[in-house]
């Protein structure tokens, strides 16, 4: 992929010898452009795209959510029909869950693990890609069924059955919830074994578990959340694709088949979900609460200790969405129970967030504004959840806008509202410019009172009665007001969405006439900020030896005999220059997008016309084979390909040997198949 | 094409045995990933089995009960083909020790066999499904037969999977790409392939075994 046809002269006099592999087996090269971001194998690059789709989806699903409030800002709405209104919500909910903030978290997860960890890539780099364009794939597809499937998904977003069957729900939307959710469960699974094997594997020396960053080790427990939770998400998709595509009888009542079924294996998934999409912003806001506060967090083994806690809880509470099913009464007793337990290790971790705080030198950026503000929202959230807990009480709760309140104050105000603060505080490193801070707190504050104008009145809409799901209402049952008031919050959130476009538009604009901000603008802890920003491809010029936890703070800083904190180095003493040369780096690869490409033919097969099947199998096959041949380096890459200097960090290169390479495509023929 | 190929497996294989010293854990990366996959594929096969155990006795409300997979079991012929794959976690094993000691061509002949063993048993499965299907078990008579036929035959996708790999191990034994440095390779191989075993051991206990009243 060389932009010259020609050899260029070696400044070494050395005669170029080319030996090329034929065809498709060459690898390319990177360079750059277009080609550089579709065979980039580069966890930083892959982190950024997961990140700039994710937003675009955040936006395909705000459009969507101001459709719905637009629809219920007064009584008797004529916006949506009924149908449309159906399938509009339900691919709201889908797109917010599986489009926006899980792949956002994936973003923070690709770009920030090896960082943390002292690594120079993932475990995988090549699976790294494919799960990128995996999920993309998947989530393109499951779009296009506005387009080619006769509407969205029309059942909710957890799908209900029987209103997932083919006589309540007989357009192709569901189809393509079944399979583009199944695509992107892939991509989540390959993710999540890659960056287990990262966080087990790839560590710096020195970088023992209990060193690793809060973020880092909420990532982990994501992962092993994702890693058993989709493959319970799997068989239940699987199951209803064949319900509807093969007319099997797993959940259609009238065949004697149970619908509680598909509620189990929903909610065995769902619950542990929860928590996946949490756990990352409670490790963000765990990274950015200490960097504000000057002290390192409080009870790091508590934090730590917590969140896996919350990670094992959390499959032992899923029947708490049921409590109105049926299950009985022992079965509602023991999962509310649980449910009010798992309420501990969260409190814990509010706790120490504000023990972090107290005595500490407070600086209120955007970010620490963020991170307060999920700290606050969340508990509001929380404390909604607990009352869930009681059983009684959730009877009267379940299916009205109460619980739409619940689970937006725990997903957007400790969620959204904890990532968005991670974008203000990692933008310098991954960009090379700082976020207008002006601009931000307009965005922070903008956000915060549009999502407590839409949530809260949602409370009293829940208890006065107004059930969730419901497109329209009479003016006569009291509903119109506070339904008003959340919809002008939600207008005044997609504002605060424009303010943050705006100030990336504008801090872009502006940053050549500022000074950069250097590897650490924020004067903060772990190994992130030790190397230049934005991050060298490389990341590290060595890889560093970690001594203690919080290891970039006690290089910059010290004890004197009085055992007070003095500064022992300068950022430009202690930072690495980022000008390594020589370093091997992982080629980059176009069969993980071949691969992905492959998927969703195979989804559109199943659905209209099985020969694509073949097709889609084919390229599948065609990728898997091409990937396991391909050989590690192209001949023509000028890149990092020198022999290595630095007698450190040979063996943190990616695992790209030849074994590598096979169980690489096996692993990935067995996802393929899942 | 295949000079360069060897010449870059050779090459990569310096690093990769670098890598496996060299990992935080000791053990390599590709080996770690297989483990945590299988973890996963115990959550699959167990919502599966889940699902099967629900539906077992189920017959739908028909007003004459059709046919579920337990009136038409042949446990004697299943017995055999399992212990045909049960045994070819044997032969894997012993071609993995094979290819430990550098004897290539044994190598290939325990690979060819492990495959021919699934491949036995994926043969005796689709004679099953046929025979039960002309016994009047459809996949979509009842919610049992739905959940009998997805769970076996989840299994029987594992296997094939399974065996396409072994015959990709073989292929490039017989290219001279598959030699004692690669031995982690097989093993991992057969990590997947023991897996798909015992899970089978599960399902054959769960179905066949365990009687229903």
């Amino acid at each position: 992929m060389a932009v010259t046809d020609e050899p260029l002269a070696l400044t070494t006099g050395e005669d170029l010898v080319v030996d090329r592999p034929l065809g498709v087996f060459t690898r390319p090269q990177g360079g750059k452009g277009w080609r550089d971001w579709l065979s980039t194998v580069d966890h930083k690059k892959i982190g950024i795209m997961y990140g700039v789709a994710a937003m675009f989806f955040f936006v395909v699903g705000g459009i969507e959510a101001l459709l719905i409030r637009l629809q219920l800002a007064a009584p008797d709405g004529q916006i949506l029909s009924a149908d449309v209104y159906n399938q509009v919500f339900t691919m709201h909910g889908v797109t917010m869950v599986f489009l926006f903030i899980m792949p956002l978290a994936a973003a923070f997860a690709n770009y920030l693990i090896p960082l943390q960890i002292g690594a120079r890539d993932v475990a995988f780099p090549r699976l790294n890609a494919l799960s990128f364009w995996v999920w993309l794939s998947g989530a393109i597809f499951l779009n296009t069924s506005w387009i080619v499937g006769g509407g969205g998904a029309d059942c909710g977003w957890f799908c209900y059955s029987p209103n997932s069957g083919l006589a309540f729900s007989p357009s192709h939307g569901v189809d393509f919830y079944a399979l583009g959710l199944q695509i992107a469960g892939i991509a989540s699974l390959v993710s999540a074994i890659n960056l287990i094997v990262t966080c087990l594997n790839m560590r710096a020396p020195g970088m023992s578990l209990f060193r690793m960053p809060v973020l880092t080790w909420m990532l982990l427990v994501t992962q092993f959340l994702l890693l058993f939770a989709i493959p319970v998400i799997t068989v239940a998709l699987f199951l209803l694709m064949f319900d509807r595509l093969f007319d099997a009888q797993f959940f259609n009542p009238e065949a004697g088949a149970d619908p509680l079924l598909w509620q189990h294996l929903f909610w065995i998934f769902g619950h542990p979900e929860v928590y996946i999409i949490i756990l990352p912003a409670f490790g963000v806001v765990s990274e950015i609460i200490p960097t504000f506060s000057r002290k390192p967090i409080f009870g790091y083994s508590f934090m730590v200790f917590s969140g896996i806690a919350i990670g094992f809880m959390g499959w032992g509470v899923w029947a708490h969405h049921m409590f109105v099913s049926g299950i009985g009464p022992l079965s509602v007793w023991a999962f509310s129970m649980s449910t009010m337990f798992i309420a501990v290790p969260t409190g814990v971790k509010i706790l120490n967030w504000l023990a972090t705080m107290w005595g500490g030198k407070l600086r209120f950026t955007t970010a620490m504004l963020f991170a307060v503000g999920t700290v606050a929202m969340f508990t509001i959230g929380g404390l909604s959840g607990v009352t869930h807990a009681l059983a009684p009480a959730d009877t009267q709760q379940t299916d009205t806008y109460y619980i739409v309140a619940h689970f937006h104050y725990v997903i957007f105000g400790g969620g959204v509202l904890g990532l968005m603060g991670g974008l203000y505080f990692w933008w310098p490193k991954v960009f090379g410019f700082m976020l207008n801070e002006t601009w931000g707190k307009v965005h922070f504050w903008t956000m915060l009172i549009g999502f407590n104008l839409t949530f809260g009145p949602m409370h009293v809409l829940g208890l006065q009665g107004m059930s969730r799901r419901i497109d329209t209402y009479s003016p006569g049952f009291g509903f119109a007001f506070w339904n008003l008031i959340a919809t002008i919050g939600a207008f005044i959130i997609a504002l605060s969405v424009v303010v943050f476009f705006l100030n990336v538009w504008k801090s872009r604009r502006d940053a050549p006439h500022l000074p950069a901000p250097g590897p650490d603008p924020w004067d903060a802890r772990s190994l992130e900020w030790m190397i230049q920003s934005p991050a060298p491809e490389h990341n590290f010029d060595e890889v560093p030896i970690v001594e203690s936890d919080d290891e970039w703070w006690h290089r910059k800083y010290g004890y004197d005999e009085n055992k007070n904190v003095v500064r022992i180095a300068t950022i430009e003493e202690a930072t690495q220059k980022g000008d390594a040369v020589g370093v091997h780096l992982p080629a980059p690869s176009f069969w993980p997008l071949v691969v992905a490409l492959g998927l969703p033919i195979i989804g559109y097969g199943l659905i209209f016309n099985l020969w694509l099947c073949v097709l889609g199998g084919a390229l599948v096959g065609l990728g898997i084979y091409s990937w396991a041949l391909e050989p590690v380096d192209d001949p023509d890459a000028d890149h990092d390909h020198g022999h290595d200097d630095h007698d450190d960090d040979d063996d943190d290169d990616d695992g790209e040997g030849a074994e590598a390479e096979m169980a690489d495509a096996t692993a990935g023929a067995e996802e393929g198949a899942d | 094409m295949a000079t360069a190929t060897v010449d870059a497996a050779v090459d990569s294989h310096d690093e990769g045995g670098h890598d496996d010293h060299g990992t935080t854990t000791g053990i390599s990366n590709t080996k770690l990933a297989m483990w945590v996959f299988l973890g996963s594929e115990c959550l699959l096969f167990g919502g599966l089995i889940s699902t099967y155990l629900l539906y077992k006795t189920n017959r739908g409300p028909g007003p004459e009960n059709t046919v579920i997979p337990t009136d038409v079991f042949d446990i004697p012929f299943t017995s055999v083909s399992s212990f045909v794959l049960l045994m070819s976690s044997l032969t894997m094993v012993l071609a993995l020790s094979a290819l430990t000691r550098g004897d290539n061509p044994a190598t290939r002949a325990w690979l060819l066999t492990t495959a021919m063993l699934g491949g036995v048993f994926i043969g005796g499965q689709v004679y099953e499904f046929t025979s039960f299907i002309r016994e009047g078990v459809g996949f979509t008579h009842n919610p049992a037969s739905s959940a009998f036929y997805t769970l076996t035959g989840f299994h029987g996708v594992h296997v094939s999977l399974g065996i396409v790999m072994l015959m990709s191990l073989y292929v490039a034994s017989k290219q001279g790409k598959l030699q004692p440095k690669h031995t982690e390779t097989v093993e991992i191989v057969g990590l997947y392939w023991h897996f798909v075993d015992v899970v089978w051991i599960f399902i054959f206990t769960v179905i066949y075994l365990i009687p229903v009243d």
